[in-house]
Parts: structure tokens; C-alpha cells; sequence
């Protein structure tokens, strides 16, 4: 498992990466190399883990051999200790690419008789640095040997010469010291150190601790002065640096689903960025949820990595939930592209909870993390933590080009687009959803508030939750405002109403129109047949003129005959 | 290290005085190098054991520098520093052994206070 030696954020004095997250960023590539470090603190906050994990990580990532020597534990205890952290000591003692020592030292076995000096201490450490060709080395905690020898005159410059031995043969050196109440550490120990001082604190504020980590001092070197918080699990250690955060990310245009086509042809017809952060804020039951279900699945589809912080609800709630509304995640889940991570942040404290966060983000490498809901970050009066740990969140997100979804809930009465955070300037898509209470009922309503870099919709749309999911429904906008629910629908039956009138109206005429043509039809019919009658009547009788002229004709020649009249 | 006119650190010079076969002591000096402590350390021993142990002791003397292995399983910190191997409990002893009073007391041949 190599890994790439962090690049320095400020170049200068050599230094020798620790491997352990996040405080490679903010030492600027690690601890000074061949020097020694003090790593300072109360009992309990992780001194000899950080020196264990900056061995252990020194072996497997670096290929550099390490020396622990442990003034109060024994091996097999260390060994044990640091198991559960991941780390298998016995593994890397026998490849020796780590040798644990313990040096017992016990005031009530010596009796001191006169001059000394701590040469065979520096023997010994000679014979484990060179039998291992050993880069690194702890002492944790060397104050042990304040407690077991008497003589501090002689204690003090026999330090001071082994701090010049191990400066000489160009090991790394973290040495542990107890926080004392003035001093940094209880016997001064930084006195010896001038290097580089780092500070480990265990603070509990409302009822939740966080571990802080703080670069005191690093000769030589310009390093992050701020206090970063720090969590230990079953990785080992992880620091978050929350400041060294540039606005330099770079941005991308590609467009993606919220899952909703009525959505995403608000939003310009495309959906949201990649990599932006959304918000949808909004008073409780709204479908907040529901819109981060719609856009999880659509991630899916697309056979993106999906990462579910759940800060109030259990996934298999989550799951079941959904599925009233028609979207089933369990396949997804099944299928490794959805994961939730379900707990209270109060459980943790914010500062922890974000660094777990990262953590998971780092190990998931999703493309999409919900959030839901950020509100809960804040507990009782921790407004301005809250939000510059969600600055730190989505500036972090947008650094690894995440897209981020986040859900608000708004107090009943407060003033909707105040989210309880102040956070919208850090958000690129606000959707905002909302009650409309209109005739006797309540129905959600949903609006684009804002989206950087896109012509949005600025209608409002009725939002309905129905069992194939959401669905979003244009609102009729009347004299008395918008028109929602049963309003709408009897909004809409009128209207039908009125197309059937209207259709009816139609058909009416339609009908009468042919009617008359029929009527004129039949009249052309009854004329023709009469005009058919009358033609009839008329050739008969013109037939019988005729033959009267015919019969007269004939008489006249009869006539003629009889009188024997002149041939003319 | 190497100041060759006291012939003090080596380890085949361990038996001295030869021991018997009922040693009743075993106390063992770790030194590295002849230093000024280190000899002073070996006179100031072989001084007590003269007087208090009556011949019934054998004393190793371990240079680190020769041997910088054994420091590791008596936990030597401190040079010079006197074990005593027997009688048990093993008992440590570190300094130049000048203190005569607290090298008896630390080997328990005078009660502590």
C-alpha cells in the first residue's frame, strides 16, 4: 500500500511524510526530518497512538524502519493496544520493519550511590536504531525518566546529549511528553525539542468531546496554526485541516438528474451541476427526504456512488420509507452504490463528526453525499460551530467535486428562507419547499430560490407525494394567490365543466347545421318530385292536344272526302 | 574508550576474586568503556565486598560497549549501574558505588531508614 508522499504546501527544511491523514497537509509534508518532535498532551488523548501510527505507517507506506521505545508498556501490551486500531505489530516486529522495546524503569529498585550517566540508555537506543537500520523513532514517554532517577541535574544535560546523539544519527524522532499545567509539558521537555511542538487536546463542550491537534511550533517550516480537530478509530488517526481550504476549486458544467423531470426542467432543463451543493430547506414533513431519494436513485441509475449521512433516522427507516413513495433503494444498497451512515452527530461532536465524514467520503469515493438534515448539527447554542463545520463540509465536497445534497428543517414560524444555519451562501441550488395553507388544508409547495449559473423556473409548482414517488403540478394562480389541493382540483372541475359546456355547444350546432341541410335536402326532393308530376301531367295533355290535332286533321280530310271537294 | 593501562572491562576477567563454589553473591557491573566513573565505580566495589562479604562473592563485569546486547535484559539505563543477581531480589545499584553508605543500603547489608 504505497502512497504518495503528500506534496508540500510550503517548501523548506527536509521532512518526513507521517503517512497519517490530514497532518501531512497541514505540517506541509511532515515532521522534520532527522529532528526531533514533541507530541504533547493530557492523559488519554492519543500521544502514543499518534507516535505508533506514525511508525506503523512509516513501515508500510514508506518503507522506513521504526524504533518504539516504550517507557511504560510493555511490548505485548502495545501490541494489544494497538491492534484494535488495525495496526498488527507482531506482523511488522518480525519482518523488522518495527522493534518494540520497553524500558522498565522502577525508582524503587534503584538505589543512586553517586556520579552516572545515561549511557547505557543511549547504548541500547544505538543497538535498536542500527539492528533495524531504523529511520523513526518514539519515546514514549521519556518524562518516566524523570520519575525513576533521582538526579535531575544529571537527568537534564544527559537529555541534552541524547538529543544530540539522536540529531547525529539522523532519525525522526517523536517523543511524548504528559501536558504539564504551565508548561507544555510537565518536566519541560520542550526545552530539549526545539523543533517542532505539537499539541493534542481532549475537550468536552456540551457534553461532547473533540480531539484538537495543534502545531505549536515547527522551526523552519510555516504550518497551519490553528487548532484542527482530530478523530481516532479503527483506522487510526485521521486529522482535518479546515482552514489550509482554497476557493480554487475547479467546476464542472455536467449537468445531472434530480431524479425528477419536472425538476430538472425547471432547473434549465438539465437538472444540477456536478459537483454543486443543493439545499432543500423547508418546515418539517415537506418531502425533504423524499427529493434526496428521487436524486439518490437517479445517482444510481446512472451507477454513481451514492454516500447517505442519516442524521436522524435509520436506514432500514429510510428504506421503508421510501418505498411508500414507490422508490425502492434496497437494491441499490444491495448493489454497494447506496451507503448509509447512520448516527446522531451529538453522539460524536461536530468537529469528530466531520472528520469522520471525511474519512467515509475518502474511503467511499462517492459522487453524490446526502446529508439529511444538516439542522441537526446545531444543538443548542452551537450556531457558529455548526456552520463553519458545514463551510468546511461543502467546501471539502466541492475540492473532490462531490455533489452535495443537503436537507434544512426549518422551525415552524421561523422565517422559511432563513435557513436555521445561514448557510445559503454557501449552497449553488436552493429549492425550497413549502406549506400552502388554503381552504381548510395544507399542501406542499415547491420553489427554485436559487441556482448559481442556470436560468431556473421561477413558477411555483405543487408537489405531491403519490406512490410512484413525487410529483410535481403546476398551480393555478387566482384573485385570492395560489391555488393547491382540492382547490385546485375544484379549480380544475370547473374548467372541465366549462369545456364540456362548451363542447356540447358545439355538437349542438354541429347537429342543427345538419339538420337544415337535411330539410333542404328534402325540399329540393318534394320540388323535384313535383315538378316530375307536373312535367308528367303536362306531356299527357300534350300528347292528347296532339292527337286531337291529329283526329282533327283526319275529320277535315274525311270531311273533305265526303263532299267531294277540290283536290287543292 | 580505550585507556589500556587499567585492565578493569573485560569480560574474561570476570572472576575476581576466584570465586568458590559457594558463592553466595553474584553482583554484576555494567560499564562501557573505562571511563573515570567506571573505574572508579569497580575500585569503590571490590572496597565493600572486602570488607562486607567475606570472600563469598563473585563480581561480572559487562562492558556495553563490547556486549550492547545485555544491557537489554537487566534494563540498564544508567552507567555505571550494579545488579545484584543473588542473592535475590535482584537489586539495582546506579552511580559510581561512592556512597558507601547507600551502596550497603542498596544492597541490603544496612536497613533502610
Amino acid at each position: 500500500m504505497k502512497r504518495e508522499p503528500v506534496q508540500p504546501l510550503f517548501s523548506t527544511l527536509p521532512k518526513t511524510a507521517t503517512g497519517i491523514q490530514g497532518l501531512d497537509e497541514i505540517t506541509g509534508g511532515g515532521l522534520p526530518k532527522g529532528r526531533p518532535t514533541l507530541v504533547c498532551g493530557n492523559a488519554g488523548c492519543g500521544k502514543t497512538l499518534l507516535a505508533m501510527e506514525f511508525l506503523v505507517r512509516g513501515a508500510t507506506q514508506f518503507n522506513e524502519p521504526g524504533v518504539f521505545m516504550a517507557f511504560e508498556e510493555t511490548e505485548k501490551e502495545l501490541t494489544t493496544n494497538v491492534a484494535s486500531l488495525g495496526f498488527d505489530l507482531d506482523e511488522l516486529s518480525a519482518s523488522k520493519m518495527i522493534l518494540l522495546e520497553h524500558i522498565h524503569i522502577e525508582r524503587s529498585e534503584i538505589e543512586e550511590t553517586g556520579e552516572y550517566d545515561l549511557e547505557g540508555l543511549l547504548i541500547r537506543l544505538n543497538l535498536a536504531i542500527d539492528s533495524i537500520g531504523a529511520k523513526r523513532l518514539v519515546l514514549d514517554t521519556i518524562e518516566s525518566l524523570f520519575a525513576g532517577l533521582p538526579n535531575i541535574l544529571i537527568l537534564r544535560a544527559e537529555l541534552r546529549r541524547l538529543f544530540r546523539f539522536l540529531k547525529d544519527k539522523g532519525v525522526t524522532v517523536i517523543i511524548t511528553g504528559e501536558r504539564g499545567d504551565e508548561m507544555l509539558t510537565r518536566q519541560g521537555l520542550e526545552e530539549y525539542v526545539s523543533d517542532c511542538v505539537i499539541v493534542l487536546d481532549h475537550r468536552v463542550n456540551e457534553q461532547s468531546s473533540t480531539r484538537r491537534l495543534r502545531i505549536v511550533k515547527y522551526r523552519g517550516s510555516s504550518h497551519g496554526t490553528n487548532e484542527y480537530p482530530f478523530l481516532i478509530d479503527e483506522t487510526g488517526f485521521s486529522v482535518l485541516p479546515i482552514t489550509s481550504v482554497g476557493l480554487t476549486h475547479a467546476v464542472s458544467s455536467e449537468r445531472v438528474s434530480s431524479g425528477i423531470p419536472r425538476l430538472d426542467a425547471m432547473l434549465s432543463g438539465k437538472g444540477f451541476f456536478r459537483g454543486s451543493s443543493i439545499l432543500v430547506s423547508g418546515t418539517a414533513g415537506t418531502g425533504k427526504s423524499s427529493l434526496a431519494a428521487h436524486f439518490a436513485s437517479a445517482a444510481c441509475l446512472r451507477e454513481e456512488r451514492v454516500l447517505y449521512f442519516a442524521l436522524e433516522e435509520s436506514p432500514s427507516q429510510i428504506l421503508r420509507n421510501m418505498r411508500s413513495i414507490g422508490i425502492d433503494q434496497e437494491p441499490w444498497v444491495n448493489k454497494g452504490l447506496i451507503k448509509f451512515h447512520s448516527n446522531r452527530p451529538t453522539f460524536y461532536g461536530l468537529e469528530s463528526y466531520l472528520t469522520l465524514m471525511h474519512k467515509a467520503i475518502n474511503d467511499y469515493k462517492p459522487e453524490v453525499v446526502i446529508v439529511d438534515p444538516i439542522s441537526s448539527f446545531i444543538v443548542g447554542t452551537n450556531e457558529f460551530d455548526a456552520k463553519s463545520m458545514i463551510m468546511r463540509m461543502v467546501d471539502f465536497l466541492k475540492i473532490k467535486g462531490i455533489t452535495g445534497f443537503f436537507t434544512s428543517l426549518t422551525g415552524a414560524g421561523s422565517d422559511l428562507e432563513h435557513t436555521s444555519i445561514n448557510i445559503s451562501s454557501l449552497i449553488d441550488t436552493w429549492l425550497l419547499l413549502r406549506d400552502i395553507e388554503l381552504g381548510g388544508e395544507r399542501n406542499r409547495g415547491l420553489y427554485i430560490l436559487k441556482s448559481r449559473g442556470m436560468s431556473h423556473s421561477n413558477q411555483i409548482r405543487e408537489f405531491t407525494l403519490t406512490d410512484h414517488g413525487v410529483e410535481l403540478l403546476d398551480v393555478y394562480v387566482g384573485p385570492d394567490g395560489v391555488l393547491t389541493g382540492s382547490a385546485r382540483i375544484a379549480k380544475e372541475a370547473k374548467e372541465k365543466e366549462e369545456k364540456l359546456l362548451r363542447q356540447q355547444e358545439i355538437e349542438r350546432k354541429q347537429l342543427d347545421l345538419e339538420r337544415r341541410r337535411r330539410s333542404m335536402l328534402a325540399k329540393v326532393a318534394e320540388l323535384q318530385d313535383e315538378f316530375e308530376a307536373e312535367k308528367k301531367e303536362t306531356l299527357q295533355a300534350i300528347t292528347i292536344e296532339e292527337e286531337r290535332i291529329k283526329s282533327f286533321q283526319q275529320q277535315q280530310v274525311n270531311l273533305a272526302r265526303s263532299r267531294k271537294a277540290d283536290t287543292l | 574508550m580505550g585507556n589500556k593501562k587499567v585492565q578493569v572491562a573485560k569480560s574474561d576477567q570476570i572472576q575476581d576474586p576466584p570465586s568458590n563454589d559457594n558463592d553466595n553473591w553474584v553482583l554484576r557491573l555494567y560499564v562501557a568503556g573505562q571511563s573515570p566513573k567506571a573505574l572508579t565505580a569497580f575500585r569503590n566495589l571490590k572496597i565493600i565486598c572486602e570488607e562486607q562479604l567475606n570472600g563469598k562473592y563473585r563480581i561480572e563485569i559487562i562492558d556495553l560497549l563490547l556486549n550492547p546486547q545485555l544491557g537489554r535484559d537487566d534494563q540498564i539505563l544508567a552507567i555505571p549501574t550494579l545488579v545484584r543477581k543473588l542473592p535475590e531480589p535482584v537489586k539495582k545499584i546506579i552511580g559510581d558505588l561512592s556512597n558507601t553508605e547507600r551502596v550497603l543500603i542498596g544492597l541490603d547489608l544496612l536497613p533502610r531508614f
